[in-house]
């Protein structure tokens, strides 16, 4: 007997980009990404989720292009460790140039493609050159009664090839299925209300578990009072894990009400911060230090400029806040388990799961089952722990979906920033060095392979997450590295001898300080890009305003990248923009004022290019912020459904102004006091919402890049830039309340 | 524990459950629906939101034996894949979803609006839409969904 298992050390040592591991599917192996059946139907496997971002139809329009077969000839596998390969996580808008460049997923379709060529180039007896291919058949050019179907040719056989790097894809100029709007292949089901999601599985013998968390950070568990819920029905069992505690019941209710009523006693959490002056705060704790670019001449330039502009801008916590709470099944018998889970990362939660049940890798399996959308890091992978620990205590399936209060009041926010900006000008008003200091904080994180306590439930049942340890910062090397935008797009980026840089501003710091957060951290939708972001576009338009130049000219007149320029351009011209200074002349300071603004982004430095105009109304006597019309422009390469991308963009354009205008965590002495959706504000259906008008560059000539998180990026920094250019009044903290904005008005 | 007939999506079935369980659970545990969705357990987001005699009620803080008798239609009650009801058809042709959580809240609530007052203005649909969330932001094609709804009834 071959027993093939992967200890702690080996896994950790293989980890690739992603937190990706070997598994016993061989991404190299072409049979481990496509199979095709006797009757023709494709059947391919991936490692990157549909998170509601489109990925499932682009997906499967990208093998159906590249094996020339309709789109429902195409079923798409995601994210089963049993049978698809290790992608590592879905995340960081890196989907599509994980399978639409020149590797994994595509690649495999086209030496799929290319294999099926040379068998019917054998079985018709020419070369392949003579060969037509459409429709999952291979044809003689010309001669369309020599005729050969792929699964013909397989017979239901496996390929047994490796994938071919050299295969050659096809040019985007030769698609017929790729580029086009294919309507989403979910979306009928979703709208009938017949889609599975994660909050749907139902699995025999299953029972229902409910988490009873501690009542504040640091808090831990001192006794279970289970006498308190004697007599309740259908209670199966209270189980403990260190500061783990949960309840299973037979049915839901059951075990809601069981937990809610479960007498626990905790010490008192270990405080946190106040919110009143947490800015100042961050700014001095201890930090990990890293300096982006450092041309170290930056002190004397700013010594010698002809006007320095100084800001300091901040961005407070603020959440995924999953429309659904998180919600996984898991069935843990002896040293095996399944878990159902919604995770954006089914490689690395197998780990993460093993490592809590002390089962090997390999004795889970993880199967992706769609959740509600997760911005980054939902509470996802801390219920598939919540469900994998329940299940092993009982020995039956559990499924374990979260209260509202449990994901908001544990989930890991998007970082709080405090970002001091110093640009110095020259006497033409020309910008000649740039001073980035930025301090923000973080706490666990994605739990990758080996790191469970980088989410709630790791950290309760044991684990730690992620150590932190001060730095200080030393010189960039390597190259360039732009993937948090925290150098602004009107620098050089230079390191070592090469600048990286989307701009023409040679003398340029960036330094950043990370800190240890009181909360738990991750990913959300632009992690750090935006936050970042938000201070670069809104420190050019204030020296933008100082010279009295035009804000989309200002900007065009210190980028240096073309494809940069490119979308400025193309959304100034779409918005009709009137080239001119902020802020407008002769606005009135009573009454509802109107403004418009711009801002611009090379997302990550490398993946996507974009550029907004907002167009907003301040009512002067209340503070209220109304979008009226967003103008969006976008450069992501070749377009693969230029409807799921206008989608994409739209909801990231006004999640992006309900983050900009309306999102923040709150907290008191002891716990955090959002909640729920009273106590953290989202715009709901029946804000006033814009208008949203996008422009797709769709270039040929270049690789994919993601889209999921550009428009995003650049919308706090536009509607600030539209609120000074209504009022000639800068707010520089997220979020544009109606009570900040009035104030500040109040205030001039 | 009580016994409790509902009539849902035009069938009726007797559970038996205590009568505090909120009808979402019954809905989605019982009766093993898919359409309404626990996502806030508050009535604040809208996604569990089911018609009760045609007006939108939130199923997560509704006990099940309030609404025994009524008439109770999800989602999945209004139409199917194969033959959407006409509110369902136009979110398909404005492709108005993203993660698709919402959806029950987001039609159901159009839907009793509309059925009630066809003529329905914009600042209407907007009042009645102000407790529904969508946090993928898909407002702009949901919006125009509604109105292309408003248009054909």
């Amino acid at each position: 007997m071959l027993v093939v298992t992967f200890g702690t050390a080996s896994v950790v040592g293989a980890q690739g980009p992603f937190d990706t591991r070997p598994s016993h599917i061989d991404p190299q192996k072409l049979d481990s990404w496509v199979a095709i059946a006797a009757d023709g139907k494709v059947t391919a496997y991936t490692g990157k989720a549909e998170l509601g971002q489109g990925m499932f139809t682009a997906q499967t329009q990208l093998v159906a292009e590249e094996l020339s077969v309709p789109v429902s000839s195409v079923t798409l596998v995601q994210c089963d460790t049993s049978v698809c390969p290790d992608q590592g996580t879905t995340s960081g808008s890196q989907s599509t140039p994980t399978n639409f460049n020149e590797r994994n997923l595509a690649q495999a379709a086209a030496t799929a493609r290319e294999a099926l060529a040379t068998m019917a180039a054998t079985r018709l007896g020419v070369s392949r050159d003579q060969l037509a291919i459409d429709g999952g058949a291979i044809s003689i050019k010309g001669n369309d009664s020599r005729r050969v179907t792929y699964g013909e040719l397989l017979a239901g056989k496996a390929f047994n090839l490796h994938i071919d790097p050299q295969a050659k894809r096809k040019p985007a100029g030769e698609w017929k299925v790729l580029g086009q709007p294919v309507p989403r292949l979910d979306m009928a089901a979703m709208i009938a209300g017949e889609f599975e999601f994660i909050h749907n599985v139902r699995v025999p013998g299953m029972l229902h578990g409910v988490v009873v968390r501690p009542p504040a950070p640091g808090a831990t568990l001192t006794g279970i009072d289970e006498s308190s819920i004697a007599g309740m029905s259908g209670i199966v069992k209270v189980v403990t894990r260190k500061n783990f505690v949960g309840v299973v019941a037979e049915k839901p209710w059951q075990a809601r009400q069981a937990a809610a009523k479960l007498k626990v006693s905790w010490t008192q959490g270990t405080g946190l911060p106040s919110p009143r002056d947490f800015y100042d705060y961050l700014r001095k704790q201890p930090s990990r230090d890293a300096f982006i670019v450092n041309s170290k001449d930056v002190d004397e330039k700013l010594a010698k400029a002809a006007a320095v502009i100084k800001a300091t801008y901040l961005h407070p916590y603020q959440m995924h806040g999953s429309m659904g709470t998180s919600c996984a099944v898991a069935d843990v018998q002896g040293n095996k388990a399944t878990v159902w889970s919604p995770t954006q990362s089914a490689y690395p939660t197998r780990s993460g799961v093993a490592m809590l049940l002390g089962l090997q890798p390999d004795s889970v399996r993880v199967v992706f089952v769609r959740g509600a959308g997760c911005y980054g890091i939902n509470g996802a992978d801390t219920v598939s722990y919540d469900a994998a620990l329940l299940s092993q205590a009982v020995g039956k399936p559990v499924r374990v979906q979260l209260s509202r209060q449990d994901e908001m009041a544990w989930e890991n926010y998007g970082f709080p920033y405090v970002i001091d900006q110093r640009v110095g000008i020259d006497g033409d008003g020309t910008i000649i060095v740039w001073d980035h200091e930025a301090w923000f904080a973080s706490m666990g994180g994605r739990p990758g392979t080996s790191t469970p306590g980088n989410v709630v439930t790791g950290m309760l049942a044991g684990f730690s997450p992620a150590p932190f340890a001060p730095r200080a910062a030393s010189d960039p090397t390597g190259r360039f590295n732009n993937g948090s935008n925290a150098a602004p797009s009107y620098v050089v980026g230079r390191v070592g001898t090469t600048a990286g840089g989307a701009g023409v501003v040679a003398s340029e710091r960036v330094l950043t300080h990370t800190s240890a957060s009181p909360f738990f951290t991750g990913p959300l939708r632009s992690p750090s890009r935006l936050q970042n972001t938000f201070a670069h576009e809104c420190v050019i338009d204030e020296v933008a305003a100082r010279v009295k130049a035009d804000p989309v000219a200002y900007r065009l007149r210190h980028v240096s990248d073309p494809r940069l320029k490119q979308v400025i351009s193309e959304a100034a011209r779409v918005a009709h923009w009137e080239a001119r200074p902020s802020p407008k002349p002769g606005a009135r300071r009573t009454g509802v004022v109107s403004g418009r603004g711009v801002a611009c982004v090379v997302y990550e430095g490398d993946n996507g290019y974009v550029a907004i105009v907002a167009e907003v109304d301040v009512n002067t006597a209340s503070g209220k912020v109304i979008a009226g019309r967003l103008f969006v422009a976008q450069d992501c390469g070749p377009v693969s459904n230029p409807d799921g991308m206008r989608n994409q963009l739209e909801g990231g354009a006004l999640q992006g102004l309900s983050r900009a205008l309306a999102e923040e965590v709150t907290w008191d002495d002891q716990k955090v006091t959002s909640i729920d959706w009273r106590t953290y504000h989202s715009m709901t259906l029946g804000d006033e919402m814009p208008a949203v008008e996008s422009v797709l560059i769709d270039r040929h000539d270049v690789e994919a890049t993601g889209a999921g998180e550009t428009a995003i990026t650049v919308v706090a920094a536009a509607v600030g830039n539209a609120i000074f250019d209504a009022t000639g009044v800068r707010i520089r903290q997220v979020p544009f309340t109606s009570e900040r904005v009035k104030a500040a008005l109040a205030a001039r | 524990m009580s016994s409790i007939t509902l009539t849902v999506n035009r069938q009726r079935h007797t559970v038996d459950v205590d009568p505090t369980t909120p009808l979402l659970y019954v809905l989605s545990d019982d009766l093993g629906l898919r359409g309404p969705k626990f996502g806030c357990g508050l009535g604040q987001c809208g996604a569990c939101t089911v018609l009760s005699g045609g007006r939108a009620i939130r199923s997560c803080v509704t006990p099940a034996s309030a609404v025994a008798g009524a008439e109770i239609t999800t989602l999945e009650g209004l139409g199917t894949v194969d033959r959407p009801h006409p509110i369902q058809k136009a979110f398909v042709q404005e492709e108005a979803a993203q993660c698709g959580f919402c959806l029950s809240g987001v039609i159901l609530t159009a839907k009793a609006l509309l059925d009630q007052n066809p003529k329905a203005s914009d600042a209407e649909v907007r009042q009645a839409m102000s407790t529904v969330l969508c946090r993928c932001f898909t407002h702009v094609r949901m919006l125009r969904a509604i109105k292309r709804y408003r248009q054909e009834v």
